[in-house]
């Protein structure tokens, strides 16, 4: 067989333009039959576009796309599920007002004569979750009341369940899921692959990539840098192939925080005492303390986000209480804490924290707008001087501080979130997952500024669900593990006495 | 000191506008008018002040335009408003009734006296402004506080608002007779008067949401309400605020419309005028979801609706038949603006360029 016969897709020369962006710049791709390839890069390397061309949500100025050999021009995402190319997009895209089972059927519902029938659609749809991912939950149930990491897995359901999909793309599937959930999607993978699906596999989490796949190709800037078989091509390598620099030394990272460490303040800026929710977070005790980085490790559905939202004051406690700078807190709200100089970069990017259609320069001094109240409006001009100074600083790559955010790649618009909360000038910075789907690159610059900005005398709450990286950026980890804080550890930690703590098994 | 660009005036920069759909839609229908009714662009001078067609767009699409500043707001905040008209009644009644209270006893007094008033103008207007402006408040409790969904809970008072109205005048039609109210609707200065009431409220609004943080925290609630609340935005205040403005505008267009007609008609003061005034706004390219507004874009939808009307009347349509021509016309202006037509005219302009 020839090389030809074997590839299932061949794109070749895409060029795609947005305003003020080429974010493809005659790019190629094959993907063979039964292959596993990982498509990577830093934000905005062009990934999503290049999976946006191939699904007709965007359509490219030039270039070809052959499926089977056969050249096709996919007009819209339905056009290219019919010619067998299924999707599950980074951000979850699927209805969290109607049930799973409809989610996962929906189009495709089983009927009888007068109408839908729903005891066999659910019965139809707990059996492909339980079948294809060995989940199993109650499928009557709205969707949006399951976890991201459920209803992520449900997107993958229906996207693997358009049983003609010859190909199937994810897109940062990975980013909201924690180990066992992982391995189970693997597993899936895994068996397609056998079946002679080609899988297009976008991810951020390098081990992964290894772990998976059989061919990577990296792309930077809109421009392919190449493809190469995973077994040939070393870590190290890639990882300096994708972001065109070698990596920062991990042992910079460690002399900083040593360094930093130093500077911690003993007496605390924010005393939490015994706050708690019911339904939310078990009663905990929390001080932060000026100059300090605290990781919340745990995982998924631990309690890390909603901590973050009591101690913000997103939820009201309904016991305990908060102590800031010597004071007892009475304002429970996000305009209470930013008044107060806290900050919450949230963990749900797209719907708590971008305003599409607004200007990066509105973005940014939003909060900051939101502190100063309605009429004491900053003008025009001291708002691009704000917008240019965190563009700048924080490198985000955005043709003009006019543009809208929504135009920008998903780690900018992080970055301009994270610029809106840095120009409010808190003392204390709440940051959770704010690395989630972002490259090894910027996870790297965001990992520094957080211990620079604890270095300035900032106070600093750091979340993620990558243990190393929590590890490498806080001077203290607490651990949660099923709503209550169950472990703090200070100085040098052992990754495995972390773990164990996490998994709650006893040594 | 930033550079500022220069202001270029390319084609495609002009297609990109805001403004260009809205302004091709009222510059179409003038070019037909121009073709296929004659004198429709006639003005008259008459003691110094100005008559004619195109005038009487400005002047009987001035409660129009009061409407849709106010609209704007709300459907930028991703509301609606249906109550307007039924303020305007109310607004309209409260106002008749004190000028000429003859109708609570029961009894259907025809002012003669020009001169004659219950109450001096400024409490007469002053009260309809207060009760308009209750009305909106309570509008805006319901959607911000009582998180009813912003079609249902405007619903109520439009059902109930003309009933209010009926109340206040004790179901009677109240004369207006006093001269300086009849002014607002019917003066002329150069131009009608109206018109300059709605320059005044347009400019008024254009500062107090341009000029303050207000304008971006209204599209920042409607582009995605739960980051506003992450961002530290009260969301309920800034709701609270578009519908009580919306309520006051819907008050100052009962007040002219009154005037203009000269009478308080509860039944049929501001009769449909709430979708008009949607119209307008969408016209103008405002969003149904919310987001992004532009007053200016607006006031020009509500001048490409009267403008309609306007032709309809000019070429001698019957009234009957005026509302389904109406229809027509308007489904072609939003044709207009769908995205088809939008990328083919975009298309149009950059091989233009690269030619």
């Amino acid at each position: 067989m020839s090389e030809w016969n074997n590839n299932i897709l061949e794109m070749m020369g895409i060029d795609k333009a947005f305003p003020g962006v080429q974010a493809l710049d005659k790019v190629d791709f094959t993907l063979r039959r039964g292959e596993i390839h990982c498509l990577v890069g830093e934000n905005g390397a062009g990934k999503s576009t290049l999976i946006k061309v191939l699904t007709g949500v965007d359509h490219p100025e030039a270039g070809k796309i052959f499926l089977d050999g056969e050249e096709i021009h996919t007009r819209s995402p339905q056009h290219a599920q019919t010619l067998g190319i299924s999707t599950v997009y980074q951000e979850i895209n699927l209805c969290p007002n109607l049930s799973v089972a409809e989610n996962i059927l929906i189009g495709r519902e089983p009927r009888r004569i007068s109408g839908i029938d729903w005891g066999k659609m659910n019965a139809q749809a707990a059996e492909i979750l339980k079948n294809l991912l060995d989940i199993d939950i109650d499928v009557t149930q709205l969707l949006g009341t399951y976890t991201v990491a459920i209803q992520q897995m449900v997107a993958i359901t229906r996207a693997l369940f358009i049983s003609s999909a010859k190909i199937l793309i994810l897109d940062e599937p990975t980013s909201s899921l924690d180990e066992h959930e992982v391995q189970q999607l693997f597993k899936v993978l895994r068996k397609l692959k056998e079946n002679g699906v080609g899988i297009i596999f976008i991810t951020h989490f390098i081990g992964q990539v290894y772990e998976i796949s059989d061919r990577i190709t990296v792309l930077r800037n809109g421009k392919l840098i190449g493809t190469f078989e995973t077994s040939a091509i070393p870590r190290v390598e890639l990882i300096a192939k994708m972001i065109g620099r070698s990596l920062e030394d991990l042992d910079e990272m460690s002399k900083i925080k040593l360094e930093t460490s130093k500077h911690i303040r003993t007496e605390a800026l924010l005393k939490a005492d015994g706050l708690g929710r019911a339904g939310s977070m078990t009663p905990f005790d929390l001080e932060l303390h000026s100059g300090e980085v605290v990781g919340l490790a745990g995982l998924l559905g631990s309690g890390r986000t909603e901590t973050a939202n009591l101690l913000f004051g997103i939820e009201k406690p309904d016991r305990g209480s908060i102590t800031f700078k010597g004071s007892k807190i009475t304002d429970y709200s996000p305009l209470g804490s930013i008044k107060r100089g806290v900050g919450l970069c949230p963990e749900d990017r797209k719907a708590e924290g971008v305003f599409d259609d607004l200007s990066v320069r509105e973005n940014i001094i939003l909060a900051l707008q939101a502190n100063n109240g309605w009429f004491k409006y900053l003008g025009v001009q001291e708002q691009y001087k704000i917008a240019d100074k965190y563009i700048e600083l924080l490198q985000i790559a955005t043709p003009s501080p006019d543009q809208p955010v929504g135009n920008l790649s998903g780690g900018n618009q992080q970055k301009v979130i994270l610029a809106r909360w840095l120009a409010t000038n808190p003392h204390l910075l709440i940051l959770d997952e704010p690395t989630r789907g972002i490259d090894v690159g910027t996870k790297a610059e965001i990992q520094k500024l957080v211990l620079s900005l604890a270095d300035e005398g900032k106070a600093c709450v750091f979340i993620s669900s990558e243990l190393e990286e929590v590890l490498r950026t806080s001077h203290r980890v607490v651990v949660l593990r099923e709503r209550q804080m169950v472990a703090e550890f200070s100085g040098e930690v052992d990754e495995n006495t972390i773990i164990h703590a996490i998994a709650g098994s006893e040594e | 000191m930033r550079n500022q660009k220069k202001p270029s005036f390319k084609f495609r920069n002009i297609v990109e506008s805001r403004l260009f759909f809205p302004l091709l839609a009222l510059i179409l229908i003038l070019i037909f008018d121009l073709i296929f009714v004659p004198g429709f662009f006639n003005i008259e001078h008459r003691d110094g002040n100005l008559y004619g067609s195109l005038i009487d767009i400005f002047r009987n699409g001035s409660t129009v335009m009061l409407l849709a500043i106010g609209m704007t707001l709300v459907i930028a905040t991703g509301g609606v408003d249906l109550s307007v008209g039924a303020v305007m009644a109310i607004a309209a009644s409260v106002a008749g009734i004190l000028m000429n209270p003859s109708a609570l006893r029961n009894e259907v007094f025809f002012v003669t006296d020009p001169t004659y008033t219950f109450q001096p103008l400024w409490v007469v207007i002053g009260a309809a402004l207060v009760v308009s402006l209750i009305c909106g408040l309570w509008n805006g409790v319901l959607v911000a506080y009582m998180r009813i969904q912003p079609m249902v809970a405007t619903l109520i008072l439009m059902i109930a608002g003309r009933g209010i109205a009926q109340l206040i005048t004790n179901g009677l039609r109240v004369q207006i007779t006093y001269r300086p109210y009849a002014y607002l609707g019917q003066g002329w200065i150069i131009l009608p008067f109206s018109l300059y009431v709605v320059a005044i409220v347009f400019v008024l609004t254009w500062l107090f949401t341009r000029k303050t943080a207000i304008g971006m925290f209204i599209e920042s609630v409607g582009i995605n309400f739960r980051s506003s609340f992450f961002s530290g935005i009260d969301e309920q205040k800034i709701k609270l605020l578009v519908y009580t403005f919306c309520g006051l505008c819907a008050g100052i267009a009962g007040l002219v419309a009154s005037s203009n007609i000269r009478t308080s008609d509860a039944n049929n003061i501001g009769l449909t005028t709430e979708l008009d005034a949607i119209l307008a706004v969408v016209i103008g390219g405002g969003s149904m979801a919310g987001g992004r507004f532009s007053l200016l874009a607006s006031m020009i939808g509500a001048l490409v609706m009267q403008a309609i009307t306007q032709s309809m009347y000019a070429m001698g349509v019957p009234a009957f038949a005026l509302q389904a021509i109406k229809a027509v016309v308007v489904v072609f202006v939003i044709l207009l603006f769908s995205q088809q037509v939008r990328n083919l005219v975009r298309g149009f302009s950059s091989q233009k360029k690269e030619v």
